[in-house]
Parts: structure tokens; C-alpha cells; sequence
């Protein structure tokens, strides 16, 4: 209405300007934030698990722009959605680099995701974090691996059940996979070298959401009675879990008697189950939401009011992301420059603060250190810790325990810049993807 | 002044009862204030171990609730205490007496942690203690618990329990207790002997369990006992194993059946290639969902009835989503099986992120009412509720079907338009309402089979996508148009698939009884029940 009033001209000049202050702010935009990716699955299968950490990664961006943003230049993420499928996750990849011009991108949840966008973050050199447990066997010079090798998971989870709970008698139960088969092998290898005999040992799989449980169930029930004290590391993923928990509680098998120790399953998985018959399960990780310390009171207050829903949970791949998110500021600001190469040689050796209330380091391996922490899943499907390791533990990429990695080594600094350095030959080069 | 002396006399008797009462509840006080002062379970365990030793039957309570992890200690004075939580509070409770002591924030006090090996301690512990309570009940999962747990040292108890107790079902439970604690002991073998005899009687997978780890240590001749033993309960339960397969076969198919049976009218009877048929199934789990959450909220006491109060409203909802895909969309694709497929894939797709965007994409917590948790035993068939409700469930579905599809004026309009559509026009049935409402009810019953599936599977929006191609291999291998082919389609896919998965394991299984459908399908293109006759040509 105010338009009405004035003048032809002035009008006409007042549309140049604002023209004029649109064009230069959108040049003002693209020159002055840096830009994050966030390649994420927000449709498909993987979205029950990969939509928090999208909101997760813009939680984290928003406290660093309250914060005065990163070199005196705000943060943007640049969401994209590749919708659980794989080769998508590539071309999203490729986008969000070329496209965007992404300083750095989090994202991937699956081990098939990350192997997927491999090759456009070596082609395209850019940094990936990834931050879910996964099988190891892997170092990349443009991937920062937050998330547990198996030394940091399945290991010490297999140490407590031997040592505290007196386990002779082993279920491996897992998806048909790569993370489970491979997570598998190496508990297997590590079993036999405790002198755990074969037959005492049952590995069983199942395919992608398998529902009908009752014959392994079943299967399980009848391995436990052999008069020696039987547990189950299970690896299933994702959906399956479910309604193998509840076949597990309707058959009465108490954890008292056989326990399940689980890798993938965590707060968010069981806010979808009636806790009551899963009491005193396990699960083992590198963060609980029940960990007790201020660090993780704060941050989960602060994620709370951020997602404005005070109900909503924190899990382990959460942490994963803040302690990521946290080292690549850390390494920019050190490097004082978003140029990845700086970036990636500045993040080795980075240390900040975790939410189990000690410093997670970045190692040339581009593995991290973390705590290890056992827990017992109680009532309110939160995890009780009842065992955790003394101090932090290194991510061990290449398997001590499988016979073609034990020689293999990975370390990212120069001269040595190698991800699969074998000790043996002394030469670089052997297994993996390099 | 006799009078006078017998009163000091009693007063007196009842001040050393007092004084040793009291010297009892210090000392069991004394070990209780401990668990502020352990630094691992085992401590714990360790104190668990000595109150059960001083016997009080007043310890039990204290068990019980350390068991729940309800019991804690005060930071500022260590006092330990049994709390129940309530939000950011919690009442306090004497440990030994059970009075109330008044309330503390939930950060004033420390809990004291349990694992699970301190779960076991503290269960055998009550074994010990509840060995002579009043309710026989409770006396029977006391004699359970020894039986499962032997230990020597409760020998004695049990044989003075054995002597005293009157119903025979805890007596005998008590007797297979002794049996399994004087294989432990260091009793002489022939009391082993007898104990080994017993105990083969039993038969089920607990005693194995104790025979088997039992069998290890021992030699001569008691050795060929329990090996005999051993084998006899081994070939008891190769038979029960074989029951058990057609047992989870009949179960796996009644899932099967109930996922297609709505497709066995949209798919079978109509011929509509539907793949949304699925996500019928996931409204249907949603519907159950919001009705909980609902009840939770509302009226918490109507739980047990969610179930009922879901599925007229499950059918409603699925039924009017499916009259609204038919009359918006596949009306217009008759005829064109490819455009039908692309199409109700696309309005699968919608329809889950849809309920994406509505309910989150996490998981739904669908809990089971009481009537269907837990299990029972058929002799060594272990039957869980859940699953012998949806057997029956399905199989009343399957009979309300048949009888509107064969009993009824709709059912009979139904046939006729499938059969002949243009003589039934011409008989003045409204043909492309009776399509309408003939899609309507295969995607209502997809949605009471939602209700159904999400007691046993998880709700999410990818719930139908894991039944889809199930249903139509059902379908298609039962016969096309035939509700009794898909019943036996589906028992028989079930059955197979549940055999040959102790051999073949749960991917390889699934692979074979595909590669079964196939050659079958070679075989018979119809499947197995074919219908014959003009309709099939049309």
C-alpha cells in the first residue's frame, strides 16, 4: 500500500535496490558461510535410523552459528535425501561436492553406503565422517571413521560375557551382511584364539527384516542346553530386532539365563518395544543417553529444546557426530582454512571433549578413541552401564585377529600416508580399498 | 507378690527377646548399610549372599526390590533405602520394615547397580528364603529355582522341606530339586544313581541341560547312567522337534495367510496387480497404533480391549483408503495390468512417506495386551500366546470371508461381475460399484491383518513392504481366484519353509522354497487349485 504513494521513478528505483540488495546478498551468502553436507537416508528403509542424525548434524551447525559461526563465516547445511539407496548415496555425494561446493560432508549409515561414496570422495577429495559402528577393515585417507571399530565394540562386549558372566557358549546371530559377517568372522577368530572350541560356537543368519524368529528362537533354546552357560552376540540390524526381542520374551528365555548382547541396538531402536521382557539384555556402545556426567546432561537439554520435543532420545551415532563435528571445527580453525588437504592433515591429533565426560583424540589411522561401555537394558529403555573399560581404546581398522589384515597397519601422516601398510613386506599396499 | 514376680518374670523374659531381636535387626542392618560401600557385583553379590545366610524371611522384600534396581543409598549418609521412582522424586522405604521414610530428588541418592550374574544371586537367594512360605505357589517357584540352580549347601533345606510339605506338585518339583543338587554334592553314587534315574524321567531341555553338564564329570558306571539318561530325553525331544516345525509352519503360515488373504480378493478376485496391498497392512498396524496411544493416554484400563476396539476401526480405515485408490485411480486401469502395477506402486510409495511424515520414520511402540504375552507348555512344545491367537484369528477371517463371498446376495454379485461382467450389467448389478466395494473389502482385511501383524512385527512405515511379495507368491501359488487355494497355499508354504530351515538356515530356506515356486509354477501356471471353465478364458 505504502508503493502506492510514491512516485514512478521512485518506485522503479526502489525495486533496482532491492534487486541490487537481493543479488548481493545471495553473492554475500555464497561468499561468506561454509557449507555443510548432510547425506543422510530421510525416505526408505535406513530413515528410522539416519533421520535424527540429519536433525542431529542441523542441531549441531546451529549451535556453532550461536556460537559466531567458523572463521568469522556462518555455517550452512546442505541436506540431501538418497533415500536408502546406495548408488544414490554416490550421486548425492557427487552433487553435494561439485554442486555445493560442501566443505565437508557427514553422513552414511550402512557399510554398502559408505563403500558406494568411496570413490567420489577420493576422485573428488573431500572429507566424509562417518559415524556408525561398523566391521573395520577400511582406512581412507578422505574418511574420518567416529563411529566403533570392532576392537571398540564387539571385543570387549565378547571379554565381559567371557570374564564376568562366566559365557562358554556362543550364538552369533546377525543379517546377512557385510557388518555382521565380517564383525562375525573376527569374533570368531578371536573366540577360538581364547580356546573356545568350534562346536561351541553356533553362527546363524538372517536375511534383511526377517520376522518369523521362532525357529532360531527355538534353535537357541536348545544350544543353551548343554549345560554350559550360553549367550547370543547378536548383529542384527535395524528392523528385525523387534520382533526377535519379542519372540525372546514370549519364549520366557530371561537374560539372567541366556543373555543377547546386541551392536545394533540402541535408544532409538528400543523406544519402538515394550521394554519389560528385555530387562538386564545387553547392549554395548561408546555412549549411553543414561551416562551421568554434565556434559551429556547439557547436550541432551540442548537437543531436547533444539527438536522441541522433551522426549526424544540420544544415541551412540549421535555422539559419534558431535565429536566429528567437533574435530573438523577444531581442525579448521587450526588449519585456518576449509581446504581439505589442510583440513585432513590438521584433523590427526585433534582432541575434544566426548559426551561420557573424557576427550575423544583423532588417530593416523583416522580412527578415534573412545571409552567402551556395557550396558543392561532396563525397564525405561534406557541403558544401565555395568561395565566400561578403564580407559580409552584406540580403533584398531585392520583386525589383529583375521589371518590377510593382522600385518596391516594405517597411518595417514607423512612420510608413511598409507591405509593398509602391511609390516610384513614393509611395503604399502595389500587388502582394502587403496 | 507371686502375682508380682511372674509379671517381672515375663517382663524380663520379653527384654531378652527384644535385646536379641534387636541385636538381629542391627546386625542384618549393619550388612544391609554395605551395599553403599561396594565397589563391584561382586561385593554386592557377596552381601547378597550373607543376608540370604542369616535366613530372616523379612530380607525378601529388600531382594526383591534390589533385583528391580530399586534400592539406593542417600549420598550425603549412605543410609540405604528402597525407593520407587516418580519423575525427578522418590519415596523412600525402611529396607528391612518396609515403612515409609519419607521422599528425596532423585539426585540425593546413588542406586545400587545389578548385572545379571547379581540377578541370579539374588533369585537363588529367595529360592532359599520363600522354601517355606505359606503360598503354595510361590513355594513352587522356589523349588523351580533350586532345581535349576543346584547347590550342595542347600541339600538339607530341601530334604527338611521335602518332610514337611503337603501338596504334592511342590513335592515333586522338590524332589527333582534334591535330585539336581545331590548330582553336585559330594553324596555317595549310589544316591547319584537314583538322582540320575529320576531325573531321566523328567525329559525336558532344563534337565538335559543339567544331565549333559553333569555327564562331563562324572566316570563308570553312573557315567552310563546319565549317557542313558541323555539319550532317552534326546530321542523325547527329536519327536517334540518334529511337532514343533509343523507347530511354527502352521503359525508362519497364518501370518502368511492373513497378509494375503486381502490380495486373494483384489489380486485373485479382481485381477488388480495391487501393490499398495502392503501398506493396507501398515495402515492397518497404524490404526492399532493410535488406538493405544489413545487408550494410554485416555483410559488406561481398557487396554485388553485395544485389540478388539482397533479392528472394526482398522477395516474402516483401510477399507475407505482403498474405495478411495479405486475409485480415484485403478478404475480408470482396467484392463492394463503394467499402468496398474506402476501406478499402485506409486500410491505404495506415497502412503508410506506419507505416514512418514505424520508418525516419524521410527519405529511405533504396539504393545501386546496380557492375554497375548508369554507362553504355555504342550508337553515339550513350548507355544507362545501371541502367536496361537493369530493362528486362530486367521483362520475365523478366512471363514467370515467365505461366507460373505459364498453365502450372501454382495458375495453372489461379487462372483457374478467377476465371472461375466456383461451379462451381470445386464442383469442390472451396478458393476463399477461392486468393483469399488469388492477392492474396499480386500484392503479392509488387509488392514484387520495390520492389527494382527503388529503384535508380532514392528510399526513402521516399512511394515507392508516385508509382506508384499509374500502375499502375491501365496497368491499366485494357491491359484489365482481361489480363497481355498491360498488357505492351503499358505499352510504349505509355511510348513516347507519351517522344515527346511533348521537345515538351511533362514536366507538359503527362503531362496529354496522360492526356487520351489518356480519350478511348480512351470508345472501348473495356474497354481494349485486352478479355476476351471468360461471365467478363466474371459
Amino acid at each position: 500500500m505504502r508503493g502506492y504513494n510514491l512516485p514512478f521513478k521512485g518506485l522503479i528505483k526502489a525495486g533496482a535496490f532491492a534487486a541490487g540488495m537481493l543479488a548481493a546478498s545471495s553473492v554475500f551468502a555464497q561468499e561468506d558461510t561454509i557449507k555443510v553436507g548432510v547425506l543422510h537416508s530421510l525416505s526408505g528403509t535406513m530413515a528410522i535410523s539416519e533421520t535424527t542424525l540429519k536433525d542431529t548434524m542441523l542441531f549441531l551447525i546451529d549451535e556453532q552459528n550461536k556460537k559466531g559461526g567458523l572463521l568469522g563465516k556462518k555455517l550452512e547445511a546442505v541436506v540431501v535425501d538418497p533415500a536408502s539407496d546406495w548408488p544414490l548415496f554416490a550421486e548425492k555425494a557427487r552433487e553435494l561436492i561439485s554442486v555445493n561446493k560442501v566443505s565437508a560432508v557427514f553422513g552414511c549409515w550402512t557399510s554398502v553406503s559408505r563403500k558406494s561414496v568411496l570413490p567420489v570422495f577420493e576422485e573428488l577429495n573431500n572429507i566424509l565422517f562417518y559415524p556408525v559402528q561398523y566391521e573395520g577393515e577400511e582406512s581412507q585417507r578422505n574418511v574420518f571413521y567416529t563411529g566403533a571399530a570392532p576392537n571398540q565394540q564387539a571385543i570387549p562386549a565378547v571379554d565381559y560375557l567371557m570374564n564376568d558372566e562366566g559365557v562358554e557358549r556362543w550364538v552369533l546371530a546377525g543379517t546377512d551382511y557385510v557388518y555382521p559377517r565380517t564383525t562375525n568372522k573376527i569374533l570368531e577368530a578371536y573366540l577360538q584364539a581364547k580356546g573356545v572350541k568350534a562346536e561351541d560356537i553356533m553362527i546363524n543368519y538372517t536375511p534383511f527384516g526377517h520376522s518369523d524368529w521362532q525357529t532360531i528362537v527355538s534353535d537357541i533354546k536348545k544350544f543353551g542346553s548343554a549345560g554350559k552357560k550360553t549367550a547370543v552376540v547378536s548383529t542384527i540390524n535395524g528392523d528385525a530386532n523387534v520382533p526377535f526381542y519379542k519372540e525372546l520374551g514370549n519364549a520366557g528365555i530371561k537374560a539372567e539365563d541366556i543373555p543377547v548382547v546386541a551392536f545394533s541396538v540402541g535408544e532409538e531402536e528400543l523406544a519402538g518395544l515394550d521394554t519389560a521382557p528385555l530387562v538386564g539384555h545387553l547392549t554395548a556402545w561408546n555412549y549411553f543417553q543414561s551416562v551421568d556426567v554434565p556434559e551429556n546432561t547439557a547436550f541432551i537439554e540442548a537437543w531436547r529444546t533444539f527438536i522441541k520435543n522433551d522426549k526424544r532420545v540420544t544415541n551412540d551415532p549421535m555422539e559419534a557426530h558431535v565429536i566429528g563435528f567437533n574435530m573438523w571445527v577444531k581442525a579448521v580453525e587450526k588449519a585456518g582454512t576449509t581446504d581439505p588437504d589442510a583440513v585432513i592433515d590438521a584433523l590427526i591429533g585433534v582432541s575434544v571433549p566426548n559426551l561420557t565426560g573424557g576427550f575423544s583424540t583423532m588417530m593416523p589411522n583416522h580412527h578415534i578413541t573412545k571409552p567402551v561401555l556395557i550396558g543392561e537394558i532396563q525397564a525405561d529403555g534406557q541403558m544401565e552401564t555395568v561395565w566400561q573399560t578403564s580407559g580409552l581404546v584406540v580403533g584398531d581398522e585392520w583386525s589383529d585377529y583375521l589371518p590377510d589384515s593382522k600385518d596391516l597397519i594405517s597411518d595417514w601422516r607423512a612420510p608413511m600416508s598409507c591405509g593398509n601398510f602391511n609390516v610384513a613386506t614393509g611395503k604399502c599396499g595389500g587388502k582394502g580399498v587403496n | 507378690m507371686k502375682c508380682f514376680r511372674a509379671i517381672s518374670l515375663v517382663l524380663g523374659f520379653l527384654a531378652t527377646m527384644l535385646a536379641t531381636a534387636l541385636a538381629d535387626d542391627a546386625s542384618i542392618r549393619a550388612t544391609i548399610a554395605k551395599f553403599a560401600t561396594a565397589k563391584n557385583f561382586s561385593e554386592t553379590g557377596e552381601i547378597v549372599r550373607e543376608l540370604a545366610a542369616i535366613g530372616d524371611a523379612r530380607i525378601e522384600r529388600l531382594l526383591l526390590a534390589l533385583g528391580e534396581g530399586d534400592v539406593a543409598f542417600r549420598k550425603s549418609d549412605s543410609a540405604v533405602f528402597i525407593v520407587q521412582e516418580k519423575g525427578q522424586t522418590a519415596s523412600l522405604f525402611d529396607p528391612l520394615t518396609g515403612e515409609a521414610a519419607g521422599e528425596a530428588p532423585k539426585a540425593a541418592y546413588t542406586k545400587v547397580k545389578v548385572n545379571n550374574s547379581l540377578r541370579r544371586a539374588i533369585r537363588d537367594a529367595i529360592g532359599a528364603l520363600t522354601l517355606g512360605a505359606e503360598d503354595p505357589a510361590v513355594r513352587l517357584t522356589a523349588a523351580t529355582t533350586m532345581f535349576l540352580n543346584p547347590d550342595p549347601a542347600n541339600l538339607e533345606a530341601i530334604e527338611a522341606a521335602i518332610a514337611s510339605e503337603t501338596n504334592a506338585a511342590v513335592k515333586a518339583k522338590l524332589e527333582d530339586a534334591r535330585a539336581s543338587a545331590v548330582l553336585v554334592s559330594d553324596r555317595p553314587d549310589s544316591e547319584k544313581m537314583t538322582a540320575v534315574e529320576l531325573l531321566g524321567l523328567r525329559g525336558d531341555r532344563n534337565t538335559l541341560s543339567l544331565l549333559t553338564a553333569y555327564g562331563g564329570k562324572a566316570d563308570g558306571e553312573l557315567k552310563d547312567a546319565v549317557d542313558r539318561a541323555v539319550g532317552r530325553i534326546q530321542a523325547s525331544l527329536a519327536f517334540w522337534q518334529a511337532g514343533e516345525n509343523v507347530w511354527y509352519g502352521i503359525s508362519l503360515g497364518s501370518v502368511l495367510l492373513l497378509a494375503a488373504i486381502g490380495l486373494a480378493i483384489t489380486f485373485g478376485v479382481m485381477g488388480v496387480i495391487n501393490m499398495a496391498h502392503g501398506e493396507m497392512v501398515m495402515l492397518g498396524a497404524y490404526t492399532t497404533f493410535v488406538v493405544q496411544e489413545i487408550i494410554r493416554s485416555q483410559a488406561p484400563w481398557l487396554f485388553d480391549w485395544s485389540l478388539a476396539i482397533a479392528l472394526p476401526l482398522a477395516f474402516l480405515v483401510a477399507g475407505a483408503v482403498g474405495l478411495a485408490i479405486e475409485r480415484g485411480i485403478i478404475r480408470f486401469l482396467y484392463g492394463r495390468p503394467l499402468e496398474t502395477l506402476l501406478a499402485t506402486w506409486g500410491v505404495s510409495l506415497i502412503l508410506q512417506q506419507a505416514v512418514r511424515t505424520i508418525f516419524g520414520p521410527t519405529n511405533q511402540q504396539v504393545g501386546n495386551p496380557s492375554w497375548m504375552s508369554g507362553a504355555f507348555e504342550l508337553g515339550q512344545l513350548s507355544i507362545t500366546w501371541n502367536r496361537l491367537w493369530i493362528v486362530v484369528f486367521t483362520l475365523a477371517v478366512f471363514a467370515i470371508l467365505l461366507f460373505v463371498m459364498k453365502r450372501t446376495s454382495w458375495g453372489l454379485h461379487m462372483r457374478a461381475v467377476t465371472q461375466n461382467r456383461r451379462m451381470a450389467a445386464s442383469m442390472g448389478i451396478r458393476t463399477p460399484w461392486v468393483d469399488a466395494f469388492t477392492f474396499a473389502l480386500g484392503s479392509g482385511i488387509a488392514g484387520i491383518a495390520g492389527v494382527a501383524l503388529s503384535q508380532i512385527d514392528n510399526v513402521s512405515p516399512n511394515l507392508g513392504q516385508g509382506y508384499i511379495i509374500d502375499s502375491f507368491m501365496v497368491v499366485v501359488f494357491g491359484g489365482v481366484g481361489n480363497l481355498w487355494g491360498t488357505l492351503v497355499g499358505a499352510f504349505s508354504l509355511g510348513i516347507v519353509n519351517k522344515f527346511l530351515e533348521p537345515y538351511a538356515g533362514a536366507v538359503l530356506g527362503k531362496i529354496i522354497v522360492l526356487v520351489l515356486i518356480i519350478l511348480f509354477i512351470q508345472k501348473r501356471p495356474r497354481g494349485l487349485f486352478a479355476l476351471k471353465g468360461r471365467a478363466v478364458e474371459a
